[in-house]
């Protein structure tokens, strides 16, 4: 398989997941806050909080509709681009992706309709109910998205591999739903209600900042900032457990988010560093120009344990700690060997002429089969994910997660103080944060799905096995038509969402301008 | 359209609905070109399969074992 092929498949998943990954959260975040808005304007606080619903509900709609459908072209992808990974696991990987589409978006789909077209149709209850169901529905739609991509992070519930279809098999459904789905899962969808509460407060400051919509605008923020808050909070303590999970099933993917090379009792997590462009996994040499860290910080995410000992990016290549279960750690040069042990068994398996002698080379394969997918590499090194994209973009989502809890504070303290409303730097910078929240939103993706390569699948199958033969020029091809629609997509639904912000909510008779 | 009040009226509903959208027609547009253009996109991908012509499970295992093997052996 041409390198080359390999790189350009993985950047077409990488930009078809990505854009599609713009819309995701601010559909799951603003359907938490118009649910609310709503149940606001049904417990009868007002007619104003329809007339607030009415609009965010308008943006909801805009964001749902030009995101649609981008998300069916990635599970194309999985049989066109990634056709051997699909055979390989699509037993196991198919299964909430089935879930995902039968159940979930249907849901979805249904009630969206009653909360867009039902208004005055349908009783206030109702229709309230058909929001908040909306919500659920998304929310389940990312529930089985999120199950079956940390399935790829962390293979659990798999049976005997089945040499005769060379395949992977599900033994239990339940076990797919691990500690580490249920986590990332929460991690992912509470850190969408941050990015929703930044679009919802920073287009309402824009109304603010334009001397409009005034009621309104603060009515939004006021909503919007709680969400907020309570979304970074849940995030940072969801974000620890993930990272423990992550110590405990991707050592690898830490110590490349850390820039770890060697593995140290005590070790403190990086807050700020300059990586060394220079740094070789091997040469010794310091991995920082430049580093601020915090004392056995790492040690106590990893471990739980202030003195704990995290393995760095050599230690894993080396082996010999002891791993989270308690057992010595092999290298991966012994997995690689274990692995290609057990691809020589499986060929021995289907090449075998009597019953005898498949059931050797069978017992032979088991032996060794957990290793196999070590059997593609030809070198340890090949197993280290790219660090510095790991690092920076981890930085980059800490960083600006722990940004917006401050801006957030700020705001819900001005809007206590009734100062909010004359607070225009304090408006401007939220206005500005918006895209600030998106970049969060895809580095915190970057980390997980760039910190697991180079596998597609965990210590199972590497990506250079997974891909389709399709050839370089047809990736390259669709690259750039994806590249150009998703461009012009994108460009589309700004205008369309700066149009309606232009127009402002229905008419509200409490608005400072009527 | 009055209150919903039977499954004929929910139809009703979702017609009325659709062709009262105003802001929705460009939304409208969009998305059927992004369909045309996605669905084009994959049946482009699709046909460049080589699996495409695999019908039975046996004739594909037998391809990912040949790919694994060349991919082992490179």
């Amino acid at each position: 398989m041409e390198q080359n092929l390999i790189d350009l498949s993985r950047a077409q998943f990488a930009l078809t997941a990505m854009f599609h990954w713009l819309f995701v959260p601010l559909t799951l975040g603003l359907g938490l806050i118009v649910a609310i808005m709503e149940t606001l304007y049904v417990k009868g606080k007002g007619e104003k909080w329809k007339t607030t619903t009415r609009f965010w509900m308008k943006i909801f709609g805009i964001n749902f509709a030009v995101g649609v459908a981008s998300g069916i072209i990635l599970e194309f992808e999985f049989g066109t681009n990634w056709a051997k990974y699909s055979w390989f696991v699509g037993d196991i990987f198919g299964v909430p992706l089935a879930i995902e589409g039968i159940v979930a978006f249907f849901m979805e789909a249904t009630f969206i309709a009653v909360m867009f077209f039902g208004w005055d149709k349908v009783s206030k209850r109702f229709h309230l109910a058909a929001t908040w169901l909306t919500l659920l529905g998304a929310t389940l739609s990312a529930v089985w998205i999120l199950v079956a991509n940390a399935w790829m992070q962390n293979p659990v519930g798999i049976g005997e591999f089945n040499v005769d279809l060379v395949r992977t098999e599900l033994s239990s459904f339940w076990a797919v739903i691990s500690p580490l789905a249920i986590v990332k899962f929460l991690h992912t969808v509470i850190s969408s209600w941050m990015l929703a509460a930044a679009v919802v407060i920073g287009i309402a400051s824009f109304y603010l900042l334009k001397g409009r919509e005034k009621t309104f605008a603060l009515d939004s923020i006021r909503v919007a900032v709680k969400v907020g808050i309570a979304g970074v909070i849940a995030a940072i303590i969801t974000g620890d457990m993930s990272g423990n999970l992550v110590a405990k099933t991707q050592p690898m993917k830490l110590a490349a988010m850390e820039s770890l090379y060697d593995g140290h009792n005590n070790a403190g997590l990086v807050a700020l560093a300059v990586l060394n462009p220079d740094k070789k996994f091997d040469d010794g040499k310091d991995p920082f120009l430049f580093n601020v860290s915090f004392p056995n910080m790492l040690s106590f995410l990893a471990t739980r344990n202030s003195n704990g000992f995290v393995p760095g990016i050599n230690d894993v290549l080396k082996g010999g700690y002891i791993g989270p279960d308690g057992a010595q750690t092999i290298s991966v040069n012994e997995k690689i060997a274990l692995g290609k042990d057990a691809s020589l068994a499986l060929k021995e398996y289907k090449n075998a002429a009597t019953e005898d002698e498949k059931t050797k080379a069978r017992n032979a394969f088991r032996k060794n089969e957990k290793y196999f997918g070590y059997s593609f590499f030809k070198s340890a090194e090949e197993t280290i994910p790219p660090v510095g994209l790991v690092f920076y973009a981890f930085r980059i989502m800490v960083a600006l997660g722990f940004l917006f809890l401050i801006l957030f504070i700020t705001v819900e303290y001005f809007l206590h103080k009734k100062r909010f409303e004359k607070a225009r730097l304090l408006q401007k910078i939220c206005l500005l944060s918006i895209p600030f929240a998106y970049i969060a939103s895809q580095a915190g993706w970057i980390v997980a799905e760039v910190g697991r390569q180079p596998w597609a699948i965990q210590d199972i199958l590497p990506v250079k096995a997974a891909v389709t033969n399709i050839g370089a020029t047809s990736v390259i091809l669709t690259f750039c038509f994806f590249l150009v629609l998703f461009s012009v997509l994108l460009v589309a639904e700004v205008n369309i969402i700066r149009k309606a912000i232009r127009t402002g909510p229905e008419e509200n008779p409490q608005n400072t301008n009527q | 359209m009055d209150k919903i009040r039977n499954v004929r009226d929910f139809l009703q509903m979702y017609i009325e609905g659709f062709k009262g959208l105003t802001w929705g027609k460009p939304l409208w547009n969009i998305i059927i070109a992004k369909i045309i253009v996605l669905s084009a996109i994959a049946a482009f991908l699709a046909s460049k399969n080589p699996m495409k012509n695999l019908h039975t499970n046996n004739q594909k295992s037998e391809y990912i074992f040949n790919e694994f093997v060349k991919i082992n052996n490179n």
